[in-house]
């Protein structure tokens, strides 16, 4: 037994005397929640609308005046006006302008004579999330000019009441959970896979292997250390990514408690998985050229960024032994939901079931000798 | 734990060896490495394997000490069977192998305190031993310092120092001194020496350093391409190369003849050409075939560029028994070829 807390001691004092280890694995997750949580979390501001009024009626005024205060209020868009249709086309086209609505002649006329009257939209759809915005913002205006403004005794359109369950969730939040998880990817990569392999290229574990340290104590020191590096990141990336993410949650003890467990769980899973991919591994050059092939093979079937029912029958079924998927809706299930144990019980299962079982698969595979 | 085995020659009532190999032989595939290598170790002495690189003498020392699995034979280490009892014979060894294995970024006292940990030394004992092989290897002021800090020489000892922590009674030592400069490779061999002395330890060293085997070991054995080829004390390997002198000459210029004239020369067993000019010479009488030498050269017009006398050294066992000389291994030519530009055709 202490000869396995002798192999944790090494690797501890090496991973505190060198911090290199703990800045790589969390500066890169870090950066992650900072640039893409607030550059794909944020609102379409300022884009331009070209509008190319043919009717000049009241109720094309109606329309430029929603236009004025979207301009003034929400800031999606401003208008910039246009005389000629196929030149707005055009500017559209070559980037101009990111859109232009056309509002065609005799346009007022059949909205008074409830005639089908139509607007003309142009995207440029190659944008789909810019397209997407101002599409949303000119269904809400086509909306309001649609309701009447006395309603009728009978409501006669069956409409949808949405209750949302949780606050907002700004896209940095969303990001959280899984930049918590590829912290700890990153740990076990370097300190379990690269740092092992490494130090056995240098011969460092040839100095274990002549001392009577048995094969089972060897093992668990070096999948024990590796977990503490991995839990440790885990544990700086909740704290700094909830302080970033403006959440709450580090403040409250019972819920600490559940992400402690899981980020515990998720080491073990993460660094059993890394442990059995190096167990026979000789080469240093191997762990750093499956570092991104995994990072891709993990992370993105796990529904990290994009949900699982989306994903074809293969992608789903990477995802059903992915010990990302169930680190990472665990995580979601605590930081954005506040779900309990309820919620991550089954995630946690499957976390240290999977750790222990890739640790039980590696351990024989552990060769005592050269 | 297994009981020590008792050996052939300790049942006839010899002491018992430290180390014991008999026919030992390991296979890499159709690769064999050693080839049926038997040899013993008394008590307290110093043992070097002497041999080129690729020899087979680091897969000799890894079999004795556990890390390799040994195909056929027998090994034996302070009475265990390596093979059936690895974990004692663990116990009972100190091993320093070829790399330098110590953490680079932890500190001389952390390194050492951390493999006494690794041999279950007792708390009370670790910091008495830690002090003592400090000591022992002169760098008690460089307890608190980190290992990446110290030279190559300072880094060896360490090294050193890391294997003796738990008072092990046999040493193993894989080419302690390759990469050192010629100052710390003297002072690595006074501390063996002294270590040898004040520990009572048995020690097994390779090298292919014939000047350190020469200067270290009370025997020697010489291993040539996984065979042990020859085993004695220097003293002994040295009286059984004919000839008791060398002498080494440098001709201005190269002739044909010179081999035939050398060899023609009063006392001379053998005449080895190692470059244009230059002949090693083996005689029984150096100071004899120097005069005939000096005379020669006189009377055929020819000039000596440098001339030496010496006595026969393990250089000269080594060609003796495997007919070729130890540096030849060592630096084998690098065979480069240019890959093909694009375009050109094969």
């Amino acid at each position: 037994m202490n000869r396995m807390f002798a192999i944790v001691e090494r690797e501890m004092r090496k991973f505190f005397r060198s911090p290199t280890l703990m800045i790589m694995s969390l500066m890169m997750p870090v950066m992650q929640l900072l640039i893409m949580g607030n550059a794909f979390g944020g609102k379409i501001v300022g884009a331009h609308v070209a509008v190319v009024d043919l009717d000049h009626g009241p109720q094309a005024v109606k329309i430029r005046e929603g236009f004025d205060s979207i301009a003034v209020n929400i800031k999606t868009f401003t208008t910039v006006e246009y005389n000629n249709e196929v030149l707005a086309r055009e500017d559209v086209r070559t980037g101009k302008v990111d859109a232009a609505v056309i509002i065609p002649p005799q346009y007022s006329r059949r909205v008074y004579a409830q005639d089908a009257p139509r607007i003309g939209f142009v995207v440029d759809n190659s944008d789909l999330f810019t397209s997407g915005s101002l599409e949303a913002e000119m269904q809400l205006l086509v909306t309001a000019l649609t309701t009447p403004v006395i309603q009728p005794r009978l409501a006669n359109q069956i409409s949808l009441e949405i209750v949302e369950l949780y606050p907002y969730v700004n896209y940095l939040k969303f990001l959280l959970p899984a930049c918590i998880a590829l912290a700890m990817y990153i740990s076990v990569m370097i300190g379990g896979g690269m740092l092992y392999i490494d130090d056995k290229a240098r011969g460092v574990h040839e100095g274990y292997l002549v001392t009577p340290i048995t094969k089972l104590e060897l093992v668990f020191g070096l999948n024990m250390a590796g977990a503490i590096k991995a839990t440790l990141s885990g544990i700086c990336l909740t704290v700094i990514g909830s302080l970033m993410a403006g959440l709450g949650i580090i403040f409250h003890p019972w819920v600490l408690l559940q992400l402690l467990i899981l980020i515990l769980g998720t080491s073990i899973a993460f660094n059993g998985m890394m442990f059995l991919l190096m167990v026979r591994v000789e080469d240093p050059l191997t762990p750093r050229a499956m570092f991104g092939v995994l990072n891709l093979l993990l992370f993105y079937p796990s529904g990290a960024m994009y949900p699982i029912a989306s994903f074809p029958w293969w992608l789903r079924a990477i995802a059903v032994i992915d010990p990302f998927t169930y680190c990472i809706h665990g995580f979601k299930s605590i930081i954005l939901k506040d779900g309990g144990f309820v919620a991550i019980k089954f995630d946690l299962l499957f976390l240290f079931v999977f750790g222990i079982s890739t640790l039980l698969v590696a351990t024989p595979l552990f060769k005592r000798t050269l | 734990m297994m009981k020590p085995v008792i050996t052939s020659a300790q049942a006839q009532g010899a002491k018992q060896p430290a180390i014991e190999v008999a026919h030992i032989v390991k296979r890499y595939g159709d690769f064999e490495a050693v080839k049926d290598v038997s040899f013993s170790v008394a008590d307290g002495e110093i043992f070097g394997l002497l041999g080129p690189n690729g020899a087979g003498k680091s897969t000799l020392i890894r079999m004795m000490t556990t890390l390799v699995p040994i195909t056929a034979g027998k090994a034996f280490v302070a009475g265990f069977d390596v093979e059936h009892d690895p974990d004692a014979v663990r116990r009972k060894i100190g091993v320093i192998p070829q790399a330098l294995t110590s953490d680079p970024d932890l500190t001389l006292e952390e390194n050492l305190s951390i493999y006494a940990k690794l041999y279950s030394v007792p708390k009370a004992e670790r910091e008495k031993n830690i002090d003592q092989v400090l000591e022992a290897v002169d760098l008690t002021k460089w307890r608190g310092a980190q290992t990446k800090t110290l030279s190559g020489g300072m880094r060896r000892r360490l090294e050193i120092a890391r294997g003796l922590v738990h008072n092990p009674h046999i040493f193993f030592l894989d080419e302690p001194t390759t990469g050192l400069d010629p100052v710390s490779r003297i002072a690595v061999w006074e501390m063996l020496d002294n270590l040898r002395k004040t520990r009572k330890l048995t020690m097994l060293i390779t090298t292919h350093y014939m000047e350190e085997a020469d200067k270290l070991c009370d025997r020697i054995a010489i291993v040539d391409h996984g065979k042990l080829v020859a085993l004695g004390t220097p003293i002994e390997l040295k009286h059984n190369v004919p000839g008791a002198n060398v002498v080494e000459v440098h001709f201005d210029r190269e002739t044909e003849q010179w081999q035939t004239r050398l060899e023609a020369l009063d006392g001379v067993t053998s005449v080895q050409a190692q470059s244009a000019g230059y002949y090693r010479v083996l005689t029984t009488s150096g100071s004899r075939t120097t005069m005939q030498l000096v005379e020669l050269a006189a009377s055929l017009g020819e000039t000596l560029t440098s001339l030496s006398v010496q006595n026969t050294t393990l250089d000269d066992v080594f060609v003796h028994y495997t007919g070729h000389q130890l540096r030849d291994e060592q630096v084998k030519p690098a065979v480069f070829a240019m890959p093909p530009r694009p375009g050109d055709r094969l």
